[in-house]
Order: structure tokens, then sequence, then C-alpha cells
């Protein structure tokens, strides 16, 4: 096998992987301020899927810009759900936080099996097949597309706008100072209510981002999303629950792996690799590679 | 044993449960064969519902994979059959130590690495998907094309190898859930049973009582996927085809979730109460699509996610305690 | 009197904070015996290292002859040592009689048996009338109480108290105080307690040690202790004596 052929591959796993790790970073940011796992992550994330592709299908809207109203409406969507459906849970036990949101995500997937149902849908953008081709040592070259790396490149801009968020405004900080110390932050008069579903909503407009340019990197069919939640908490578990770098660096090391797996052994089965991975992370180091360890 | 648990059950609870037990023992005599297969479903969600029971209800652990235990016990007992020639009956035990073997590793590793809650449902999630993509790739137990048993052997008769009719899998079914429920009954009063409780309340506490907390929730896991791999016996055995895509699929590890979570979790009447409930309304719920001339394969799950959210909104205990009270039954009393 | 525990030299240090530094004691078979101190003086810490919480940095703690150093809680309490929580961990979503039959199994686990020592725990604390009700809808003193029922039903010859007394009023500290000396006469149950009620120790206790900043600072008789100066200046303050 041609070293070009790996590096390749592997640049196209490092590529996916940021756009899996900005899905993931919605997880992560939820349970890191709000304390929930929310169950029906992947199933968001196909939904966005779904949405991007109707107003490609419907109004040519390149997925790269339907990316902004998705997230709008997704954060919409995240903020109502947190408010209305998920606030009265967040003193129950986890069992049944977790219960809700598989009901949640049930509904989610076989509704939009009943409104589309199974088959793939498929964006087809005039720029799906371009690529660029960089020359290497090792004889042929390596052809890198443009797709993945225009959603890589979306995927690091909302990744940084999100981290200057978090630093840099009022709310942000407010969000923060919930994740880190909920009674004090209620003692000092924030409205944790309103910032839990400002955070949820932000979480989803990740996921919706990330949905949109998915479009044009795969094919949307339902039954994906119960992958991408697993995957989406593999992502989160091996970098760190509650850490934002980690989603990153833990999407990116799954994207990889998991290319690898389907170049070395067969792509039906990458997703063994990444359990692997997250058995190993989970024995060795439970609170992931960058995540801290509770007190 | 069995006169003790007796004993400790109300009477009016006594009389309703030999009523109930009544009528479903004679209504094969009177009930169509659709009837009897949706009672077929019941018995079998009630089953594979209590031994769910017994890690959730009983021991606080959550598992999200436990398709992988039932499926596991119907792959290995229908691949004996269809390559060896092995008989459910001595296929049986092979298949629960399967099962068990797997549960331990899951145990294992989630009890002796301290991964609890969230992160423990995870990983029954991953040990399930695992099995699928597995099975998916194991050519001798057909792949991703299936697994297919002859649906008739001559000879060894219904019972030798279970290749009976509708009627003889009814009462093979209801023989199933009673067995469970006397044996989750017997546990849940046994020094097991309340070490469980004791570690799904507190296990800090627990342990400073005297509780060996790894070896309960070891027992909670061995138990309970050893009675769902006889639940994929059965299941393997009635159904005649096996495909790792759907047994081994979160969907069908949430279907199984259902019943106890409905009934009332941790409750020995939960599970059979939820799948009396759900079955049937599920059953008829696709009945009605259908004769609206509607194809859409997702109702049923939706109905199934929105009772979950009712369910887990409003009374998250589920309905059997409501009922009980209805019924008059008294509170258990020491 | 023999040694029942004996701690020899015990250190646990928390990201370099030490809790428990260098602390010795040993309390004699059938002693009531108290630890007293400042808030965050180690106390609670020092019976979580004796409970099997936590495996100490140094030092040994030996029980009844048996070294029990950095076993299991589990093990420790099947050894004969049962402790309450400061902050009392009922099991919330059981009876009270469940509460305590969960400790009369560590006897070896018969159910008969069991019942029987919860039965009898129970009504020793006043506790009988209650053992239908839900642990989580008793009252703090009941709580209180059902803890202590909880722990002694496992049969122990050694008995750690965290701060049995704390949010109790006066009455409900004397009978608390009144059911531990039975506890202590009738049943030869020994009692190492850590307590902030001053006149319940006073009332209990036969030798009092008193830890300041994780290390002794004296451990004598009350008489002794109450007179001590480093003990009056760290923790005791002047008007505790008036």
């Amino acid at each position: 096998m041609s070293p070009s052929i790996v590096i390749e591959v592997a640049l196209q796993g490092l590529l996916m992987g940021l756009v899996y790790g900005l899905m993931a970073l919605g997880l992560s940011v939820i349970f890191g301020v709000v304390r929930v796992v929310n169950f029906a992550h992947g199933e968001f994330a196909v939904l966005a899927m779904y949405t991007a592709f109707v107003l490609f299908t419907a109004l040519r809207l390149d997925p790269f810009l339907a990316m902004l109203p998705v997230a709008a409406l997704f954060f919409v969507i995240g903020y109502a759900l947190q408010a209305t459906l998920i606030n009265p849970f967040i003193d129950r036990p986890e069992h049944e936080q977790f219960i809700l949101l598989v009901g949640v995500a049930i509904i989610m997937v076989n509704g939009l099996l009943m409104v589309f149902g199974p088959d793939a849908r498929h964006a087809n953008l005039s720029y799906s097949f371009d690529s660029w081709l960089i020359e290497t040592p090792f004889g042929s070259p390596v052809i890198v597309d443009k797709v993945r790396a225009y959603a890589a490149g979306a995927a690091l801009v909302v990744c940084g706008l999100l981290f200057a968020f978090f630093r840099y405004t009022l709310t942000g900080t407010a969000i923060r100072a919930c994740a880190d110390n909920l009674v004090g932050a209620a003692v000092v008069g924030l409205d944790v209510k309103r910032l839990y579903a400002l955070t949820f909503g932000i979480g989803l407009a990740c996921v919706g981002a990330a949905g949109s340019m998915m479009v044009a990197l795969t094919d949307a069919t339902p039954m994906l999303a119960p992958s991408f939640t697993l995957l989406a908490f593999t992502i989160v578990i091996v970098g760190g629950l509650g850490s934002m770098a980690g989603a990153l660096v833990g999407g990116v090391l799954i994207g990889v792996a998991e290319a690898m797996a389907s170049l070395f052994v067969a792509p039906s089965m990458k997703s063994m690799v990444s359990f692997a991975l997250l058995v190993a992370v989970l024995a060795v180091r439970p609170q992931g590679l960058l995540g801290r360890r509770a007190a | 044993m069995i006169a003790t648990l007796l004993k400790a059950t109300p009477p009016r609870a006594r009389v309703l449960l030999a009523l109930l037990l009544c009528v479903l023992l004679v209504a094969p005599a009177f009930a169509d064969r659709y009837v009897v297969s949706v009672l077929v479903l019941v018995f079998w969600f009630a089953y594979v519902g209590q031994a769910w029971n017994v890690m959730m209800g009983f021991a606080g652990l959550l598992s999200l994979g436990h398709a992988l235990y039932v499926g596991l016990g119907a792959y290995v007992s229908a691949a004996l059959f269809v390559r060896l020639g092995i008989g459910p009956w001595a296929g049986l035990p092979v298949a629960i130590l399967a099962s068990v073997a797997v549960g331990a590793a899951v145990g294992w590793l989630g009890f002796r690495f301290r991964i609890e809650g969230v992160y423990f449902a995870l990983l029954t999630i991953a040990f399930a998907e695992v099995a699928r993509i597995g099975f998916d790739h194991l050519a001798w137990t057909g792949g991703a094309a299936g697994l297919f048993l002859p649906v008739s052997t001559g000879g060894g008769g219904a019972w030798w190898n279970l290749r009976g009719g509708p009627v003889f899998f009814y009462y093979l079914a209801l023989a199933l859930a009673c067995i469970a429920f006397v044996l989750c009954a017997a546990l849940r009063h046994s020094p097991l049973g309340y070490r469980w409780l004791a570690v799904r309340e507190d296990p800090e506490a627990a342990r400073a009582l005297g509780v060996n907390v790894f070896r309960a929730r070891m027992a909670a896991v061995l138990v309970s996927a050893a009675l769902a791999s006889v639940g994929g016996v059965f299941y393997a055995f009635y159904y005649n085809n096996l495909f790792p895509s759907q047994t081994f699929d979160v969907a069908r590890s949430i279907e199984i979730i259902l019943a106890p979570i409905v009934g009332g979790l941790g409750t020995l009447f939960g599970p059979i109460l939820g799948a009396f409930i759900l079955t049937p309304l599920g059953e008829l719920l696709i009945a009605l699509t259908e004769k609206a001339g509607l194809n859409a394969p997702g109702t049923k799950a939706v109905f199934y996610g929105l009772c979950l959210i009712v369910i887990i909104t409003l009374a998250p205990n589920g309905v059997w305690p409501a009922l009980k009270k209805r019924l008059g039954i008294p509170q258990e009393e020491a | 009197m023999s040694t029942l525990l004996a701690v020899a030299g015990v250190s646990k240090r928390f990201r370099g904070l030490l809790a428990v530094d260098d602390v010795s004691l040993s309390v004699a078979d059938g002693e009531i015996f108290a630890v007293i101190g400042p808030n965050g003086a180690g106390k609670t810490t020092l019976f979580n290292i004796i409970a099997g919480v936590y495996r100490p940095d140094g030092g040994r703690v030996v029980f009844a002859g048996q070294d029990i150093t950095g076993l299991s809680p589990d093990a420790v309490c099947a050894a004969g040592v049962a402790r309450t929580f400061q902050i009392v961990r009922p099991f919330p979503g059981l009876s009270v009689f469940e509460n305590a039959l969960i400790g009369g199994l560590s006897h070896g686990g018969a159910i008969a048996q069991a019942r029987e020592a919860a039965g009898d725990t129970l009504r020793l604390l006043e506790l009988w009338d209650r053992r239908n009700q839900k642990a989580g809808s008793l009252t703090l003193p009941d709580r209180k109480r059902l803890e202590v029922a909880r722990a002694l039903a496992t049969g122990p010859r050694l008995l750690l108290l965290d701060e049995v007394m704390a949010g109790l009023r006066p009455t409900e500290t004397d009978r608390m105080v009144a059911v531990l000396r039975m506890l202590n006469r009738e049943r030869g149950v020994t009692l190492v307690l850590i307590e902030h009620v001053m006149r319940a120790v006073m009332a209990l206790a036969g030798r009092i040690h008193v830890l300041h900043h994780g290390a002794t600072i004296a451990e004598g008789t009350p008489e002794a202790v109450t007179r001590d100066p480093a003990v009056i200046s760290s923790y005791l303050g002047t008007e505790a004596l008036g």
C-alpha cells in the first residue's frame, strides 16, 4: 500500500473528525453545564441534515450557508426544549433524565422515518468532487476533497467563536459560573434556568451547524441517528466529558482511527475501533484525555 | 420458599393473581390466533422486562444494551441447532454461559473501574454494538444475511426441539413469565435482594454496612444476563430467523426496558403490567394505521417514545404503585 | 482492659493538605472514647481511615489484634467495626425495617437472623413503631437514630459515631446519651464518638482525644482535657467552660 493512500485517508479522517468534534462539542457543553446527558444528540444531528437538505433542494441554498439559519433554528429548539421539558428534570435522578431523552430520541428518529422514509438522501453540490492534488515524495500525489476541507474549516471557525463566547462575554462567563458552582451562581442572582436553556440552545446550535455541513459530506438517512449519538458520546468520553478542547481532540482521534480501520480492516468494522478506544479510555482514564477528575 | 412468598403476599393480591392466571390458562381455547400471538409477545416482554428489572430496578444499574444478552442467547442456541444439530435444551446452558460470560466482562470493566451511571449505560450500548458488528461479520452464524431455523425437523416432537405450534409457544411463554416472576420475587426478598436495594439506594452507605458492592452488582448483571439469555433462546425458536441488525439493535434494547419503566421500576408486577399495557396498544396502533391505509412504520415507536416521556414526567415510579393503591393492596409490612 | 482498637502513627494527605498528621490512639475494650476538635481538625478523616474509606499514607490500624489497614469498608464492617455518617445516609426509598435489616445481614446473611437483629435494634432505638415508614420520610432526630440502629444491627464490637448528637434538641440528646450508655454497659459495645456537643461528651466519655489541624494536642480524662491550656485556646474557648 502506497504511503500516499495512508496519508490521504488519515487526512480525510482528520477533516471529518473536526466536524464530528463540533457535533460532540454540543453534547459536551450541554453535559458540562446542565449536567444532563443528551441522548437524542445524534437524532438532532440527523434532523439538522434533513433541514439543510430540504433548504438545499427547495431553495438551492448551499449547506455551508444553510448552516446559519439551521443553527439559529436549532438554538431556538434547544432553548424551548430545555425551558419546557428538561428543566423540571434537573434535580431528578440521572436515569430519569436519560429515559426522558431516550423518549425524545425515539420520537425524532421514527418521525424522520415517517416523513422522509428510510432511503438515503443525497445533496448534489456542484463542487462535491473538486479536490486538490498535493505532490508527495512517494510517487503518487495525495488527494484532498475540497468539500471536506471547507467543512473542517467551518467547524474550526464555529468552535473558535464558541470559545470566545464562553471566555469573553458576560453571558458566557455566567454560564461557566453555573457549571462551576451551581449554588454559588444562584446565590449571586443568576437566572440558572434561563442560562441552562441558553446552554442547551447553544449545544443544539453546534449540532445544527455540524449537521448542515455533514449533508455536503454524506447521505442523510434516519438510521444514522443512533450511530451519531454513540459517536458523539464516544468522542466526548474519549476527549473528556465537559471539556471543549477535549471534544475536538476526541473527534480528530476517532475520525483518524475510524478512517485507518476502514483502510486496513473493513469499512463496516470501523466503529469497532472507536468502541475499543472507548473501552480503553474508560478503563485507563475514565475522566477522558482532557477531562478533570471529579473531586 | 414459595410458601413464605405466598404468606408475604397480601390476600387481595393473591386472589387477583390466581384469577388472572386462570384466565390466561384457558385463554387459548377461546381466543383466536392473533390474540394468542399478541399474548405471547406480552409474556415475552414481561419476561425480559423482569430480567432487566433485576439490574435497574433492584440494583440501580442502567443497562441500555440488554439486547446483547437476549441476542447472544438466541444466536448461540440457534447456531448450535442449525449448525451442529444440538437441540435447544442442550443448547440452553451453553447460551446462558455465553451471556453470563459477556455480562461478567461488562460488569468487571464497569465496576472494577468505577464506571457508573450514564457511563455504565453507554458501556452496555457499546458492547451491544460490538456484538452487532461482530455477528454481521461472523459467517458461521450467517453474517448480516441472517440465520434461519428449519421450521420442521421431523421426529423429536414439539417439546424436544421446541418446534410446536402457536398454542405450544403460548404456554411456554406463560411459563417463562411465571417462572421469572417467582424467581424475582424470591430474589427480591433474599439477602442478595436486600443488598441490591441497599446498593441501589446508596452504595457508600451499603459498603459501611458490610455489603460488598462489587459482588452485589456483579451478581445482578450475571442473574440478569442469564435470564435474558433464556428469553433469547425462546425468541430464536419462536421466530425462526435472526438478523444482527435487529437482534442487537439499540431499538430492541429500548423495547425491552419500556415495560418495566411504564409498569413500575423495581416492582415485581411492573414488568408484567407494563407489557400488558404497551404490547396490545402497540399492536392496536399498527392495526389502526394499516386500516387507515397509512404505511408508516415508525408509528408504534413514536407512540412508545411518547409513553416514555409521559410516564417519566408524570409518574416516574410507573403505573403499578398507583394501581396498587387503587386495588386496596396494602404496603408490605415487616 | 485489653486494647480493642489501636491507631498507630496514621497520616493522610489530600493534594498537599495534611488532613491527619501522625495520629496515634488506643481504645480499650468496653471503653467510651471521644474525639473532639474544631471543624476541619481531621476527625472525620480519621474515622474514614479506620472504617476503610481511605487508605492512610502512613501508619497502621489494628482492631482486635488484626491489622485492618487499607481493608475495604465492607471488610472492616465484617471484622466488627460499624460506623455512622456525619451527614446521615439512610436508604430513603426503603422502609425503616429494611434499612436495619440490611445491617443485620452482615452476620453471614441468614434472613431470619437479620430480621431478629433489625427488630432488636429498632426497639432499642425506639423506632419499632415507625418500622414500616419510608426512611426518607423520617424527621432528622429519627434519621439519626436509624443511622445508629442500622450500624448496630451489624453486631459490632466497636461503634464509630460521627456527630450523632448534632441537630438534636437537649431532650433528644439526653435520650441518645442514655441509649449509648446502655449499649456500652449492657451489651459491651465499645464506642468511639466524634462530638461537638460537649454536654454529651462529658456525660459519656471516659477519655477524650483532641485533634487540631490534623494533629493530636491532648488526650486524657474529661477533667484533665478541659483544663489543658492548649485545648482551651484552640477549641473550647473560655465560655465553653462556664
